[in-house]
C-alpha cells in the first residue's frame, strides 16, 4: 500500500523579509563603510530573499569599538543576575517569535520546517533560558573563584544550523559578561539579523551585541582585530586551523568547533528496527550538514544484508523536496557550492570502486538537491571514508569484532561524533570508553541539550559548548 | 683514597637509558662555573623514538584504574624520598644554594609528587558531571587523557618545576616526553632513574635532555603528539610552538610555577556520552 501525502506547506505570511539589511553594531542597523551588498537565496528554489552587506575591515573596527565599549560602561558593570533576566528575556521572545524564526530558517537555509520548528529554534531558546540560569552563579561552576569575562569575543557560526549555533555562541558570551560581535555564514544571515531585532525587543544595552554579514574576509578581520579578546569559531577544520594559527602570536582565547566523520556502530545484537531509525537519523538529519553526523556506517558483518535492506526500505520513504513542506523529511542542500562538493565527493566513491544507491526519487528542477544516498564496498582509504561530505552520503564500513569496530571508529583524525548501537550495556560502556570522541551517543543519534557539553577530540577542534564545561569557553579562571 | 664512580647521564626513552643516537653531549657546568656532567644532546630521531615509545605505552596507561595509577604515582614519591641525598647534591650542584635550600626544595618535589598522585581518582568526580538533558536520557561527561604530551620543563628551579612538567601529565592518565631544561638536566635524569624503579612501564614517562631550541620545531610538527606543556619556553618560542603545532590541533598551554589540577585537567578531554531511559 502506498500513502500519497497532500502538499502541507506552512505558510510565509510570519515573515517579512527586508529587501536589503544593512548591518547591526551599537544597537542599530547602520550602512556599511564602503561595503557591497551580496543576495541571499532560498536554496530551494533559488529565489532571492534578500540583499545582506559584505562588513568591511573599518565595520568591523566600529563593531569592535561599540562592544568594548558597551564591555567598559554597561555589561561588566551589571550583576550576574540582572545580566541574566535579559538573557530569559531574550528566551521568551524566541518562543513567541519561533515560528517566524522557524519559517525564515527554513527559507534561507534550505532545511525541513520540520526541523526548523520542533528542534533549531526550541533548542535556541533554550540554550538562552539555560545560560540566563548561569549568569548569577558563575562563582559555582567549577572554574575557581571569581572568574573574569574575556571582555569583548568575536564568533563565526556556519550555515549549517544558523540560529542554533547562533544561540550557542551569544547565550554563554553574555551569561558569563563577555560583549559580542558575530558573523553569521554568508549564505545563511537572515535569522542572525532578525535576532538583531530580539536584541532590541528585549532592551539590551548597546553594543553588548553586534552582528556583521560578509564572507570569509569579514570572518579573518575579526579574528586579526586586536580589540577582540577571545575567538569562538564553528566550521572546517581546515579553517579552524588557519585561525589557530592566525591568534598564535596573540593573547585571544580560542575555542574551535570544527568537522567529523562520526561512526555509527552497529552490533549484531542491536534492536534493528530502532537501529535504522537511529541510521537515517544519523546521516539524514538537516541534510547531512551536521558536522557530528554519522556518516560512517560500520555495521557487523552477520547482520549487513538485513540491516542494509531495511535501510533501503526506510531510506525510499524519505520525503525529499519543499523544506517548507511539513511532511518533508530531506529539505534542500544549502548552496550550489556544497552541492558540487558532495556531487565531487560522492563521484570519487563511484571513481574508487565504492557501490553507490539511492532510492527513487523525484528532485525538483530548480534549486540545489541530493536524493539520499549510501555507499557500500567502501574500504577505509576512500576518500569517502576519510573527508567530511557534509551531505546525505553514508559510507558503509563492515567489521567482525568489536576491537577492529573500535579500531576502524577511531581510524580518522577527527573526533566529534559516534553512535553505538547494541542490546548489552557493558558493551556500551567498553565502546564509549574505547571511542575517542567527544560526544557519543548509545541506542540514539543527533541528540542535544544546553546542559550537555558538546565538541571534539583531535582534528575536531578545542573546548566544549553547552553545560557546566562550556562556560569555561568565555571565563577566566583558575581552572577550566 | 677512593676515586668517585661518576654518574653518565643518559635519556630515558622507553624504560631504557641510550645515549642520543646522534652522538651528541654538551658540558654542564655547575652554579660555579666547575665541570658537572655530559648530559646527551638530545636530536629529532631520540624525539621520535620516544613518541613512539610514549604512544606504544599510552593505552595501558590510560586504562589502568585511576586508583592503580594513584598508588603507582605514590611509588614514585616513595623512591624519590630513599634517593633524597642525590637529589639534594644535584640542586646545590646545578642551582648553588646552600644545603638548607636544596633540602627544602627536595622535600617539597616529593610532597608535591604526592599531592599529584592523590589527584588521580578525584579529577573525573570534580571535573565530570551529569547534565540533566529534556527527555528521557541519561547524559554524563568524563574527562579522559588525550594521550601523547611533550612538556617543555620551566627553570625556576631544578627540581621542582620537573615534577610539575611530568606528574600532573601522569595523573590525567597521559604519557609524556618531557624535555628537561638545559641548564637543569641532572635531576630531570635522576627522576627518571626513580621512575624506572616505581611500578611505571616504559614508554610512559620519556626524558630527553639537550637544547630546547633545537627540539620545539620537531615537537611542533609531529603529528603523533597530542598536547604540550610550554611553560619551559621563552614566550616567542612558545607562540611559534603554538603556531606550528595548529597542524594537527595540539593543545597547548603554559602554567604559572604552582601546583594546580589545571595542569591535569588542560591536557584531558570531555567526553559526553547519551543513554535513552526506558522500559
Amino acid at each position: 500500500m502506498k500513502f500519497e501525502y497532500a502538499p502541507a506547506p506552512e505558510s510565509t505570511a510570519i515573515v517579512d523579509i527586508q529587501s536589503e539589511y544593512n548591518l547591526f553594531i551599537d544597537d542599530k542597523f547602520v550602512p556599511s563603510k564602503g561595503g557591497k551588498r551580496f543576495e541571499t537565496i532560498n536554496p530551494s528554489n533559488e529565489k532571492v530573499l534578500s540583499r545582506v552587506t559584505q562588513a568591511t575591515a573599518a565595520d568591523v573596527d566600529k563593531a569592535v569599538k561599540a562592544a568594548s565599549e558597551a564591555y567598559r560602561k554597561t555589561w561588566s558593570k551589571l550583576s550576574g543576575a540582572q545580566r541574566g533576566k535579559y538573557l530569559f528575556r531574550i528566551a521568551r521572545i524566541l518562543q513567541e517569535r519561533a515560528r517566524e524564526f522557524a519559517v525564515l530558517e527554513s527559507m534561507d537555509n534550505g532545511k525541513p520546517i520540520r526541523e526548523t520548528r520542533d528542534t533549531d529554534i526550541p533548542l535556541a531558546a533554550a540554550h538562552f533560558f539555560y545560560h540566563a540560569g548561569w549568569a548569577d552563579k558563575l562563582d559555582y561552576a567549577g572554574l575557581g573563584k571569581n572568574p573574569k569575562p574575556h571582555g569583548v569575543v568575536g564568533q563565526i557560526i556556519p550555515w549549517n544550523f544558523p540560529m542554533l549555533m547562533l544561540a550557542w555562541k551569544v547565550a554563554p558570551a553574555l551569561a558569563t559578561g563577555n560583549t559580542v560581535v558575530l558573523k553569521p555564514a554568508e549564505t545563511t544571515p537572515l535569522t542572525a539579523l532578525l535576532f538583531a531585532e530580539v536584541c532590541q525587543q528585549a532592551d539590551l544595552p548597546k553594543g553588548v551585541v553586534n552582528i556583521l554579514t560578509g564572507d570569509g574576509s569579514t570572518g579573518a578581520a575579526i579574528v586579526n582585530h586586536p580589540g577582540i579578546n577571545k575567538i569562538a569559531f564553528t566550521g572546517s577544520t581546515e579553517v579552524g586551523k588557519i585561525i589557530a594559527k592566525s591568534v598564535a602570536s596573540s593573547k585571544k582565547a580560542l575555542t574551535l568547533e570544527l568537522g567529523g566523520k562520526g561512526a555509527n556502530i552497529i552490533f549484531e545484537d542491536a534492536p534493528i528496527d530502532e537501529t535504522v531509525e537511529g541510521v537515517i537519523n544519523g546521516i539524514f538529519f538537516n541534510q547531512g550538514h551536521v558536522c557530528c553526523a554519522g556518516s560512517r556506517l560500520l555495521v557487523q558483518e552477520n547482520i549487513k544484508d538485513e540491516l542494509l535492506e531495511k535501510l533501503k526500505r526506510r531510506m525510499s520513504l524519505i520525503r525529499v523536496g519543499d523544506p517548507l513542506d511539513k511532511n518533508t523529511d530531506l529539505g534542500a542542500i544549502n548552496s550550489q557550492a556544497q552541492l558540487m562538493k558532495i556531487r565531487e565527493l560522492a563521484e570519487s566513491g563511484d571513481a574508487e570502486g565504492a557501490q553507490r544507491w539511492s532510492p527513487q526519487c523525484q528532485l525538483p528542477e530548480k534549486g540545489f538537491w541530493f536524493p539520499p544516498t549510501f555507499f557500500t564496498g567502501v574500504s577505509q582509504a576512500h576518500r569517502i571514508a576519510r573527508e567530511e561530505i557534509f551531505g546525505p552520503v553514508l559510507s558503509v564500513i563492515t567489521f567482525r569484532t568489536p576491537s577492529e569496530a573500535i579500531e576502524k571508529a577511531n581510524n580518522t583524525p577527527f573526533g566529534l561524533s559516534a553512535g553505538i548501537w547494541t542490546d548489552k550495556g557493558s558493551r556500551i560502556l567498553w565502546s564509549a570508553q574505547q571511542l575517542k570522541a567527544g560526544v557519543i551517543w548509545a541506542n540514539t543519534f543527533n541528540k542535544f541539550d544546553p546542559a550537555s557539553p558538546f565538541g571534539g577530540y583531535k582534528e575536531s577542534g578545542w573546548g566544549r559548548e553547552g553545560g557546566r564545561h562550556g562556560l569555561s569557553a568565555y571565563l577566566k579562571g583558575d581552572f577550566s | 683514597m677512593r676515586v668517585d664512580v661518576k654518574k653518565t647521564y643518559k635519556l630515558f626513552i622507553g624504560g631504557q637509558f641510550p645515549r642520543s643516537e646522534s652522538g651528541r653531549s654538551y658540558e654542564l657546568l655547575d652554579a660555579k662555573g666547575n665541570f658537572l656532567a655530559n648530559p646527551a644532546l638530545a636530536s629529532r630521531k631520540d624525539l621520535r623514538d620516544a613518541v613512539v615509545a610514549a604512544r606504544a605505552a599510552s593505552e595501558k596507561w590510560a586504562s589502568a584504574s585511576a586508583f592503580n595509577r594513584s598508588q603507582i604515582l605514590y611509588r614514585v614519591a616513595e623512591v624519590m624520598e630513599g634517593r633524597r641525598e642525590q637529589f639534594v647534591s644535584e640542586v646545590m650542584a646545578q642551582e648553588g644554594v646552600t644545603k638548607a635550600q636544596a633540602i627544602k626544595q627536595v622535600d617539597a618535589a616529593i610532597d608535591l609528587w604526592v599531592w599529584y598522585a592523590g589527584w588521580c581518582d578525584k579529577i573525573p568526580t570534580i571535573f565530570g558531571s551529569t547534565n540533566p538533558v529534556s527527555g528521557s536520557f541519561y547524559n554524563f561527561t568524563t574527562p579522559e587523557p588525550v594521550g601523547v604530551v611533550a612538556a617543555f620543563i620551566d627553570g625556576s628551579s631544578s627540581l621542582i618545576d620537573i615534577v610539575h612538567g611530568i606528574a600532573p601529565i601522569l595523573s590525567g592518565g597521559n604519557v609524556v616526553i618531557a624535555i628537561a631544561n638545559e641548564e637543569y638536566p641532572l635531576c630531570a635524569i635522576t627522576l627518571s632513574e626513580v621512575i624506572a624503579t616505581s611500578d611505571i612501564s616504559g614508554g610512559v614517562v620519556n626524558v630527553l635532555t639537550g637544547r630546547t631550541e633545537e627540539l620545539t620545531p620537531w615537537v611542533a610538527s609531529h603529528m603523533d603528539i597530542d598536547g604540550v606543556d610550554g611553560s619551559g619556553l621563552e614566550m616567542a618560542a612558545y607562540e611559534t610552538l603554538k603556531r606550528d603545532g595548529a597542524d594537527n590541533l595540539k593543545r597547548i598551554y603554559r602554567f604559572k610555577a604552582e601546583g594546580s589540577p589545571q595542569r591535569i585537567i588542560s591536557f584531558m578531554e570531555n567526553k559526553t556520552v547519551w543513554h535513552p531511559i526506558g522500559i
